[in-house]
């Protein structure tokens, strides 16, 4: 019974990792005020980015170099449209989904000719799981030895990274300078400006940040969780992200929650397939699996507490009053 | 002698066909209390703008304690050692009083470095100027007084020595602004130099050392506070405009066609924007409604016309009682015989994308001028619009030429034509002639005396005094959400109302008279 | 900001935003080593030029019409329906159901119409909630479209493979429609009257797509309802002043929309696959988004950008064929800059075309 829990809270970890680090990488441009519906896009090219450099150089470290690099220009030409032309937030991230899309397979079957996969990935071009010390000898103890085996240790670098990124967004923001002018641009662009400071140079920041993050978890699918690329791999996955972001009400903690939530109930989800629940039966495991969506869109109704977004969301700013 | 804190020269902007600042000069003495005074849309606030470098101006020169300046920006204005308090505050609500006093002069990368540092200043002003006020306080949950004192806070805290505060007591109350008077003074005991921008005379002369007056774009005068008056400012700041003549036009005022009793209203902050107004017009009779812009008249006329339902208090419109239990909406109103001419008509009073045609239906779109049953007629409606612009002279007079395509004078005739030609029993006018020619509000003058002749209630709602002088029965002068007094044409000289439109009350009126 | 004058606005502009994004698409070709001219001329031939290739083109475009046009009147009243795929997959419920529950008991030419109301029934009311919580509750109609896009999603799975699923089969699909209730395929209408046709999958709701077009014409710009409608989009305040019930239009809009997107449905589920398969909308709907935005939310614009779509998801499909390196996702790389240059970075030549414009 503990080592089923353990191992169900092992795959929710693993199946919330591209979402922590999506919904992270949306907290920090929204908090900034520039909408990003784009997070899908940027997973997916990163990922094949990630993939096709790990598996053309043989060096996942140069899959991850590629992977950030792809979003990260990805994230500027959102902001070169959103903030620069002051494009619609919405529409501009609606291409880069669609974008990401297309150019994956495109340059995925011009360069690997496997159908817009990539070449299976060997150990050397993979972030392979990590193993803590102790995870061996300690694993005897009753409770906390199978813990340590099995959930905590054992993943790969990008999953300890995505637990990593929660405090660390959750410091910068709250506790460094640049924190405070980043919440403020995404509130009152206007107090920025007045206080001296640049409110486009603060908002591209905030984007890129957005477009690192997502490049780290389109590394992870590609080349830790999963060993190549596959077509649309992201599957949804930074709409999932999004909809966790608004649930856990653009705050970091609250949004590690809603990430683990929805992890887990995949991970259930998953799990449950086929098996009789008491008193309301098989339960088709599609049900589950909208449950994020149905829950963000009872949030967002405010039918149980109100997600407020950031004021200036989605608002170009403009100087002239 | 000292140089002056601040000294601009020739000082122009344009925003495209209207001069905002026709060649300002201004000099501001270091360690003074410095007033400017002007009507609403005299150039006040784009003035202080491009001091703080929000807008840069066309021409001029500035100079800051005597050395020149050239501020493109907030970071440079900030840098000449100039900070600003907003009308309209520059706060994050959701933020801390620390935290919006720190940003953009946090002090390093840690906040929690600044943190420390801002408190103890925090602690020192607020021992110095009296600005005590809570750090750790969530912005949007202080009262406007406390956040406006967050606003100098701010200011000072970047080491500013001269502080434009602009319409900073426009939020305030009384008594509020008695204390928020005494900061001023001892910010000014200690060396600061503070440019008051304002339109209220009583303000002037209690707390200003000097004061330099603007009209219509231009600096008029210049006085030391203590050799001027009330009246000498007020005459001043309204100037003797050109008189339009419009020949008036006899009506047997009538019925009374529309009355409002015990109005008041609370926007969504929960500010009182209307307190106990009643009015009442008749058949055949013009009230005018005077009043510095943002008193109330605004969302009187919303009231008035339906767009915000009641909260408190009721409309009788004819025979129809309208109460917050027994709303009507706007197309109600309009069926009961109401017209209304919207204050701002790029906003709402016409679909400026749109062609003209369908500009000259909006609210009468379900009517006749449309077509027929539940279709839409294009030429039905171009016939329409095409007979309005003939009557009421609009150029060019292509009912299919997109509405953002004719000038603000033919714009606002195609709105009036609109509303008159449904011969209306009662009529809501709101700026009718703003960023009108002088032909166009000759036209339009007439136009609206014209309707009064033929029974129509009117109520003219305008922030120029000369028109409602020159159009008015009646004029009820509004003030901070109130009617301050209603005067009789026959009674009015432009000097008691522009008193009254400052917030001083007609007793107080009388008062300054027998002073002078 | 400066306006251009409308030839340059209707015309010049949308041209220079998709001869950019036809640019930076051949940039890409060439870099995989092929030749763009080379790639245009096949998707061109296998558009228009193949036996049967213009059905296929037309039978894109049908679809591209629908989903286009649903864009373009939520565009109309300034909402942003992103929803489109999840309103036309209900939309396939819609007249799946009517047709699974009538069709051996009526003949086909009653069920037909009743299918057809099903489909923009189903849509219309997917789309409704959003708007409802939009106009009502305040949630953004954006992101309630996306997450209505996945529950439609999972929910189509969960009944495809459950109730809904074929009697002893163990795919994800439903039963044939009745041959009788089935949008009959031009091809054979043609043969009818002796006219030889190349096959092909479109069917007679291409011209249901087109009625649409001529009603949503109608509708928004000869109708008292289709003023409130586009006044709303173009002026809230001024819909207030005038006396319009906007939440109500807001609703009454996107309703609108999502029935347009819904009767997509038909020309799959009654006319091409003749039931329903999984994922049949297969990014269609947002490929709508593209349509609107290049055909400027009016129908003939949409008409125009759509058959441009068909063509392209036509010709594209040849690109398999005739290339090894290249495929139809080019198109979707296409759709893609098509996007963002015509939507986000529509405005970006303004300022420099009206000052060409202004010195010449």
């Amino acid at each position: 019974m503990w080592l089923d829990a353990l191992l169900l809270a092992d795959s929710t970890l693993r199946l919330a990792t591209p979402l922590i680090l999506c919904a992270m990488a949306g907290l920090v441009s929204e908090r900034a005020g520039v909408i990003d519906i784009g997070l899908e896009g940027k997973l997916l090219a990163s990922a094949f980015a990630a993939a096709a450099a790990a598996s053309l150089t043989g060096s996942a470290w140069a899959g991850l170099t590629a992977a950030l690099a792809a979003s990260a220009s990805m994230a500027a030409l959102h902001g070169f449209a959103c903030i620069t032309h002051r494009g619609e937030q919405i529409i501009s991230g609606v291409a880069i989904n669609i974008l990401a899309s297309g150019l994956t397979v495109v340059l995925g079957i011009a360069l690997f000719r496997q159908g817009g996969q990539t070449p299976l990935l060997g150990p050397e071009e993979r972030f392979s799981p990590i193993l803590l010390p102790g995870s061996e000898s300690l694993r005897e103890i009753p409770g906390f030895g199978p813990f340590w085996a099995e959930l905590a240790s054992g993943h790969s670098l990008p999953v300890y990274l995505a637990l990593a990124s929660v405090p660390l967004v959750w410091w910068l923001l709250w506790h460094t300078t640049f924190g405070l002018r980043l919440r403020a641009v995404g509130e009152m662009p206007n107090a920025v400006d007045s206080a001296g400071v640049s409110v486009v140079w603060l908002r591209y920041r905030g984007v890129l940040i957005a477009g690192l993050l997502c490049g780290l978890a389109g590394a992870f699918l590609s080349t830790a969780h999963g060993a190549g690329f596959v077509r649309e791999m992201s599957a949804g996955k930074g709409y999932i992200a999004l909809a966790a972001m608004i649930f856990g009400k653009w705050r970091p903690w609250p949004v590690l929650g809603a990430c683990l939530l929805f992890g887990f109930l995949e991970a259930a989800g998953a799990r449950l397939q086929g098996t009789e629940l008491p008193v309301i039966g098989e339960v088709p495991i599609e049900f589950v699996l909208v449950l994020p969506y149905v829950a963000t869109v009872i949030l967002l109704a405010g039918f149980f507490g109100k997600a407020v977004p950031p004021r200036a969301l989605g608002v170009p700013y403009r100087k002239e009053r | 002698m000292t140089s002056p804190a601040i000294r601009l020269r020739g000082i122009t902007k344009r925003f495209g066909p209207v001069v905002a600042n026709d060649a300002v000069d201004l000099e501001v003495a270091p360690g003074t209390i410095h007033g400017i005074i002007g009507e609403n849309g005299a150039g006040k606030s784009t003035l202080v703008s491009i001091l703080y470098g929000f807008y840069e101006a066309d021409s001029g020169t500035m100079e800051i304690a005597g050395t020149p300046a050239q501020i493109r920006d907030s970071a440079d204005a900030i840098g000449h050692g100039i900070g600003m308090v907003h009308q309209h505050f520059m706060l994050v609500p959701n933020a801390t009083v620390l935290e919006n006093v720190m940003l953009g002069a946090e002090g390093g990368f840690l906040l929690s470095e600044g943190r420390a540092a801002t408190r103890t200043i925090l602690a020192e002003l607020a021992r110095d100027y009296g600005l005590e006020v809570d750090p750790d306080a969530v912005v949007g949950s202080l009262p406007v007084g406390l956040q406006q004192r967050v606003e100098i806070l701010k200011a000072l805290r970047r080491g500013a020595e001269v502080l434009i505060l602009d319409e900073p007591t426009g939020v305030l109350t009384p008594a509020e602004t008695d204390r928020f008077f005494e900061i001023l003074r001892s910010l000014r005991d200690r060396g600061v130099t503070v440019l008051l921008i304002t339109h209220k005379l009583r303000e002037i002369m209690e707390v200003t050392d000097a004061v330099s007056v603007m009209r219509q774009g231009r600096m008029v005068a210049h006085r030391k506070t203590s050799e001027t008056s009330r009246e000498e400012l007020a005459e001043l700041m309204v100037g003797r405009k050109v008189v339009l003549s419009v020949e008036r036009l006899a009506a047997e005022a009538g019925e009374t066609a529309l009355a409002a009793q015990g109005l008041a209203w609370r926007d969504a902050q929960g500010v009182a924007r209307l307190t106990d107004v009643s009015l009442e017009i008749r058949a055949g009779e013009i009230l005018g409604l005077a009043g510095v812009s943002g008193n109330g008249q605004s969302e009187l006329l919303d009231l008035l016309s339906g767009i915000t339902p009641l909260q408190t208090g009721e409309i009788r419109l004819g025979e129809r009682q309208i109460t917050p239990r027994a709303p009507c909406g706007p197309a109600g109103m309009r069926d009961l015989g109401l017209a209304h001419v919207p204050e701002d008509r790029h906003l709402r009073g016409l679909l400026l994308g749109f062609e003209a045609r369908e500009s000259a239906v909006l609210g009468y779109h379900d009517g006749p001028a449309t077509g027929t049953g539940r279709w839409l007629s294009p030429r039905t409606m171009a016939r329409h619009c095409a007979q309005l612009m003939q009557r009421f002279d609009v150029r060019p007079d292509n009912p299919r030429l997109r509405t953002a395509g004719f000038s603000g004078g033919n714009q606002q005739k195609l709105v009036l034509a609109r509303e008159i030609e449904q011969a209306p029993k009662v009529l809501l006018i709101g700026q009718p002639t703003r960023g009108v020619d002088i032909g166009g509000i000759e036209f339009i003058h007439r136009r609206i005396m014209e309707m009064k002749a033929a029974g129509t209630a009117v109520l003219l709602v305008s922030v120029e005094l000369d028109e409602i002088m020159g159009l008015a029965d009646r004029i009820a002068v509004m003030n901070a959400g109130r009617i301050v007094g209603t005067v009789d044409r026959t009674e009015a000289d432009i000097q008691t109302i522009g008193l009254m439109m400052a917030g001083v009350t007609g007793t107080e009126t009388a008062a300054a008279g027998a002073d002078a | 900001m400066s306006r251009l004058p409308p030839w340059a606005d209707l015309g010049l502009l949308p041209a220079i935003n998709l001869a950019l994004a036809f640019a930076v698409a051949a940039t890409v070709v060439a870099l995989i080593g092929e030749d763009p001219l080379e790639a245009l001329s096949v998707m061109i031939q296998g558009a228009f030029v193949y036996e049967g290739a213009i059905g296929y083109t037309l039978y894109y475009t049908t679809n591209f019409i629908f989903t286009g046009l649903a864009v373009a009147v939520a565009f109309q009243a300034k909402l942003f329906n992103i929803g489109g795929e999840g309103q036309a997959y209900l939309g396939g419920l819609g007249a799946l159901v009517v047709c699974l529950a009538l069709d051996p008991w009526l003949p086909g030419l009653l069920v037909i119409p009743v299918a057809v109301a099903g489909a923009a029934l189903f849509g219309a009311a997917w789309a409704a909630v959003p708007g409802w919580l939009q106009a009502h509750r305040g949630s953004h109609i954006v992101i309630t479209t996306i997450m209505f896009n996945f529950i439609a999603a999972g929910t189509m799975v969960a009944l495809l493979a459950g109730p809904l699923m074929r009697p002893g089969q163990s795919s994800p699909e439903s039963r044939e429609v009745a041959e009788g209730a089935r949008l009959p395929f031009v091809h054979d209408l043609a043969g009818a009257v002796g006219i030889e046709m190349g096959r092909s999958p479109l069917n007679l709701s291409f011209l249901i797509a087109l009625a649409a077009c001529v009603l949503v014409w109608v509708l928004i710009w000869r109708t008292r309802w289709g003023f409130r409608l586009r006044t709303i989009g173009e002026s809230e305040p001024a819909a207030v002043y005038a006396g319009i019930g906007v939440p109500g239009m807001v609703v009454a809009a996107m309703a609108l929309s999502g029935a347009i997107a819904g009767l997509m449905a038909t020309n799959e589920v009654m006319g091409a696959q003749g039931k329903m398969v999984l994922n049949f909308t297969s990014g269609y709907g947002f490929t709508g988004i593209a349509v609107a935005l290049m055909g400027r939310a009016h129908p003939l614009g949409v008409v125009l950008a759509a058959l441009l779509f068909g063509a392209l998801y036509q010709g594209g499909a040849e690109l398999d064929f005739e290339f090894q390196t290249i495929t139809r996702e080019m198109v979707l790389l296409i759709q893609g800059l098509i996007i963002l240059f015509s939507g986000a970075l529509a405005l970006m030549f303004v300022p420099w075309l009206s000052r060409l414009i202004g010195r010449a």
